[in-house]
């Protein structure tokens, strides 16, 4: 099995780092979002600090939210997507791994970023280490929950859109958890851990969801 | 009859659920209208529905 | 009689044309008989005062909105597993309803909450999840109008409804998992309800007549779902036909 999985991996790695990928632009955007919020919200730096994690989320998720219709897209525009349905393999693994590629190619540029971001809002060292290490893991659950949005819009053309709509509503449970552990190793009253293990929890449930539904919402696009 | 000092707030909630639901039932009435239009406009010009009715 | 001798929309347009008249009646008793009990019988509360009778719209409303995504819920298994044909008409006519109900429980709830809390929104986890509830109907309701073929949209809203499934039990539970300004579960819990009967009254009434509220407007609008069908699909293949009909070549436009 692991043949066919690490070609599938590698394959959309190296597409999506060319040319036309389009993975590393999330980051340029997420750098766009982190530097236009001190412009609305005002250079305070302890404003800053004290919503820094969340901004970080927040743009972390939009990031994702934007480069989530390349997922299924280009795949479905050149016939390779039906060859995936028709080649016997199990849909939801083959969607797992394509959120794996995704995930690597355009999530984990956003978790490396976070720090260096990070000094754009004043966050200190521990801050700064608590929110990558939120977005570290909780980036994958984005991507996959993200998913089920990408395979009901991969039949349409202007999807992206109604992805994010879709997709939004899904994600706050990852975002409050995300935020809410950052918070908690900045401020006392709860331990890091607590909410930290549910945003873990989260990631895992959508690792089983995501491809499920994903997978079947790909097989009723393509009847 | 007095509804006590907040009563802007209780007739504005009963208010805004009357209309919403008065939007409901005119929006069913509105659409049913509409295809009732369609599928009479469609008969006229002959064209029939595919199965014969009385089939169960 | 099990659902499937209602597979035939047109067994099933006789249905409602027979029981439609009689849900209305029954929805309108309610209605009278609750809000008299609301307004004239139902005493004020000793904190609350009169303000307490936004509750008799405020609950149902919101025991509505999650009644009618459950409904969606079995539909879209409906859909997915049985492949009932008139599952997904069903999930899609209910998709409006229920945002209007969940609109209402928020607005009810928002005026209720700036007299006796002080503020008209709240971050908690209750009305939170609600909101999340009122995003996800939107979003069905989008998925619905942007996808053209009625049965492969039907599919897609049925995953995505199930997905979204989730929530409720999240909305059910939040006043007990977190601390919310919003009070904890006084009705449906397991040792009973702990309102006065006076109070409780007018509630159930009032929840029954939106209930019928709530199953009229359904099934009409499930009957106007059939007859849009019915159109594109007489339309379709009025298309596809090469001769052109009594009326000449032109349809009418859409």
């Amino acid at each position: 099995m692991t043949g066919w999985a690490m070609a599938l991996f590698q394959r959309d790695l190296r597409l999506s780092v060319r040319v036309g990928g389009s993975a590393l632009v999330g980051v340029l955007f997420f750098l766009a979002v982190v530097t236009v919020i001190p412009f609305g919200v005002g250079p305070d730096l302890n404003l800053l600090a004290r919503i820094g994690p969340a901004i970080l989320w927040i743009g972390a998720l939009l990031a994702t939210l934007l480069g989530l219709d390349r997922l299924f897209q280009a795949d479905s525009d050149d016939g390779t997507l039906d060859l995936m349905l028709m080649a016997g393999r199990p849909l939801e693994l083959v969607v797992l791994i394509k959120c794996a590629a995704h995930w690597t190619a355009t999530g984990l540029p956003l978790v490396v970023a976070a720090p260096l971001l990070g000094i754009f809002l004043n966050l200190d060292p521990v801050s700064m280490a608590a929110v990558t290490a939120t977005l570290l893991v909780g980036t994958p659950a984005l991507t996959l929950i993200g998913a089920i949005g990408a395979s009901l819009t991969v039949s349409m053309r202007r999807g992206g859109l109604l992805l994010a709509v879709l997709v939004v509503p899904l994600a706050i449970p990852v975002l409050i958890f995300g935020v809410s552990s950052a918070d908690a190793a900045i401020h006392d009253p709860v331990p890091f851990l607590t909410p930290f293990l549910i945003l873990c929890a989260l990631s895992l449930i959508a690792a089983v969801i995501g491809p499920i539904a994903s997978a079947t919402a790909l097989r009723f696009a393509s009847d | 009859m007095d509804l006590g000092p907040h009563s802007g707030f209780i007739l504005a909630s009963y208010g805004l659920c009357a209309l919403t639901v008065l939007s409901l039932i005119v929006w069913v009435r509105i659409d049913k209208a509409a295809q009732e239009k369609a599928l009479n406009e469609l008969a006229e010009q002959g064209i029939a529905r595919a199965r014969p009715e009385n089939r169960s | 009689m099990s659902l499937w001798d209602y597979a035939n929309p047109t067994r099933f347009l006789r249905l409602v044309q027979i029981v439609l008249p009689w849900l209305i009646g029954l929805c309108v008793l309610f209605f009278a008989a609750g809000l008299y009990m609301a307004f004239f019988t139902a005493p004020e509360d000793y904190q609350q005062g009169d303000t307490v009778r936004i509750m008799y719209i405020h609950v149902p409303a919101a025991w509505l909105c999650m009644m009618c995504y459950s409904i969606m819920a079995m539909s879209s298994i409906g859909t997915l597993v049985w492949k009932h044909p008139l599952a997904d008409v069903s999930a899609k006519s209910a998709a409006p309803i229920g945002a209007a109900f969940t609109f209402m429980a928020l607005v009810t709830g928002s005026l209720w909450g700036k007299p006796m809390w002080g503020t008209y929104w709240v971050w908690d986890a209750r009305l939170t999840s609600v909101l999340v509830l009122l995003i996800m109907y939107l979003g069905l309701m989008t998925l619905w109008r942007t996808m053209d073929d009625p049965i492969k949209a039907g599919k897609a809203a049925a995953v995505l409804t199930l997905v979204g499934a989730l929530n409720l039990p999240v909305i059910k539970f939040s006043v007990d998992w977190w601390n919310t300004l919003h009070q904890p579960a006084s009705v449906v819990r397991m040792d009973g309800p702990t309102i006065h009967p006076d109070i409780l009254w007018p509630l159930l009434v009032m929840a029954i007549a939106f209930s019928f509220l709530f199953f009229v407007i359904h099934l009409m609008a499930m009957r106007n779902e059939i007859m849009r069908r019915r159109v594109r699909a007489l339309r379709m293949r009025a298309a596809s036909t090469s001769t052109p009909g009594p009326a000449g070549a032109a349809q009418p436009a859409e």
